[in-house]
């Protein structure tokens, strides 16, 4: 008879009523979140610059334009040997980023590993981490092309240090989640820290690093089309430049896009395949 | 596991690697790149960068231009993404398992978001400025589209992750559609969509530098003219005006997912 004498905690509205939704931190912050979200982007479209818009004829001519680019494309500026080859250009860029960007970042990933390393080193691997994470891909490949002069090795370069950046974050959390008996047990055989990580580490996290390393593959070869596009690295991406900055050949632009979507789809169906076989847990992506 | 397993086992990981040594030969071949050249052009760079990409007081006088260009970007970002992130949240219901009113919607909603996702943003970006023209609408609609193509997907995959038990429940009383998707799924995987949206705001600001150098607006505009005037002084501040906003963007949606998820 406890409970009567003493009536339960509930919470009420300012007139008396009971509250039917619990106000936690959780919904607060939501509510906040997307309130400001929306209210954002309403001040961005008035912040918009409209100069030269036309928005009805410009949504026909696009229409119009992806008709031809879908419906009818068609090679007109060079042959398909050269589009096998530039798109060939492309993927090795790719490739290319993507095989010495996993080769640095696994020793860089060690040291960023809490249980593989101390305190600091893994403290300021991070802080650069996060630092070369936040300056766009492009930029990097136009300083290095300035930098280094131009040619594949500063679209490398460039492409390098956000699949370093990415794959130290991928790989580190890899190996900060094995099993600590792992490496307490080679640790009481008396083996050396290189002793651990080739006999304990790597083999536990083998296909978790090959699986993320692909999955950087993927988005470096969208990655190498943007570069070859914004930056003259060359590949598929500068001719699609060419094609609708300087040709405004439609026909051509719309071929280039099926050769990029074509590989584009294979790579995903494969990254896809990959990602349900090691992982099922949420794997982000980003450029 | 047995010797013979092993034995095996070594013999698949030294094909491999011969298989990968042999693909990353032929790239380099093809892309004629060279690895000694890029070894050492890189030191060289690294000195460059720090010999030139310095922020004098000269450049700083542009700051006011480079922070109003800065906003304009971060806010085509944003209202890119949250746009985006309307038109995802409904092809994303139509697409998942879970909420898909029939089978033609929900392909034709996968169809979309997989070719939009797999067309890269610039190449968008220089279909739409053909009869866009050089403003901020061929910017947004570019990141726009390639937007929705990503949080469809991710957005399939959080409602099908969330539990089915709820939806199971409310369908027994019997509730109807709207009242499943609104009362049941959508509170259980708004968490993981906020987290999406806000990554994506921070993916969308880098790819918003790139779609600006090719349409000639906001952030991208500006590196690219200061770039192409070799005002490197300036394009140092422009970079670490970039870098500045998006770490704070970054830590602000890293403080939002610690206390949402």
């Amino acid at each position: 008879m406890e409970t009567l004498s003493k009536p339960t905690y509930m919470k009420r509205n300012r007139d008396g009523s009971i509250l039917i939704k619990a106000r936690s931190k959780q919904q607060l912050v939501m509510r906040a979140t997307i309130g400001s979200l929306i209210i954002l982007s309403l001040i961005g479209f008035l912040l918009f610059d409209y100069t030269g818009l036309d928005l009805a004829s410009a949504i026909t001519e696009t229409a119009y334009n992806l008709k031809v680019m879908f419906v009818e494309p068609a090679l007109n500026h060079f042959s398909l040997g050269e589009a096998f080859y530039q798109v060939g250009i492309t993927l090795g860029l790719a490739v290319l980023s993507t095989v010495i960007g996993a080769v640095i970042a696994l020793f860089l990933s060690l040291m960023a590993a809490t249980n593989l390393s101390n305190a600091w080193v893994s403290k300021t691997v991070r802080i650069v981490v996060a630092f070369i994470r936040a300056v766009p891909t492009v930029l990097w490949v136009l300083i290095f092309a300035i930098a280094a002069g131009l040619g594949s090795e500063a679209a490398v370069l460039g492409m390098l240090f956000h699949s370093i950046a990415y794959l130290v974050k991928a790989f580190s959390e890899a190996f900060e989640e094995i099993d600590k008996g792992i490496i307490e047990a080679l640790q009481s055989t008396g083996s050396n820290w290189w002793h651990i990580v080739t006999h304990g580490v790597l083999p536990s996290t083998f296909t978790y690093l090959l699986s993320w390393t692909f999955l950087r593959f993927e988005i470096n070869f969208s990655v190498a089309v943007a570069m070859g596009a914004a930056a003259g690295a060359g590949g598929i991406g500068f001719e699609l430049f060419m094609a609708s900055g300087f040709y405004f050949d439609l026909s051509e632009v719309g071929f280039i896009t099926y050769a990029i979507l074509l590989i584009a789809i294979i790579l995903e169906v494969l990254s896809t395949q990959l990602k349900n076989r090691y992982f099922p847990a949420s794997v982000r992506s980003e450029s | 596991m047995n010797e013979k397993v092993m034995q095996k086992r070594k013999w698949q990981a030294t094909l491999f690697f011969i298989l990968i040594i042999a693909v990353t030969y032929l790239s380099a071949f093809i892309t004629n790149f060279n690895l000694m050249e890029g070894l050492t052009a890189f030191p060289q760079a690294i000195g460059w960068i720090f010999a030139n990409l310095l922020i004098t007081q000269e450049s700083l006088e542009k700051l006011p231009t480079i922070l109003e260009k800065l906003t304009e970007t971060i806010f085509m970002s944003i209202a890119a993404t949250t746009t985006a992130a309307v038109v995802s949240l409904f092809l994303g219901i139509m697409g998942s398992k879970t909420t898909s009113i029939n089978g033609v919607l929900s392909v034709a909603a996968r169809f979309i978001a997989s070719v939009s996702r797999n067309i890269p943003v610039v190449a968008w970006a220089l279909i739409l400025l053909l009869s866009f023209g050089q403003n901020s609408v061929t910017g947004y609609l570019a990141l726009f589209v390639g937007t929705v193509g990503f949080l469809t997907r991710a957005f399939i995959e959080s409602i099908d992750e969330a539990s089915h038990s709820s939806v199971e429940a409310l369908t027994a009383t019997g509730a109807t559609y709207v009242h499943i998707v609104n009362k049941a799924v959508i509170p259980q995987s708004l968490p993981q969509i906020i987290s999406w949206i806000l990554f994506m705001i921070e993916t969308n600001i880098r790819s918003a530098t790139l779609v600006g150098i090719l349409t000639g607006t906001g952030i991208g505009y500006t590196f690219d003219m200061y770039y192409k005037s070799m005002n490197y002084n300036a394009v140092a501040l422009v970079t670490f005006s970039i870098v500045i906003a998006v770490i704070v963007i970054e830590l602000l949606s890293n403080y939002i997912r610690k206390v949402i998820l």
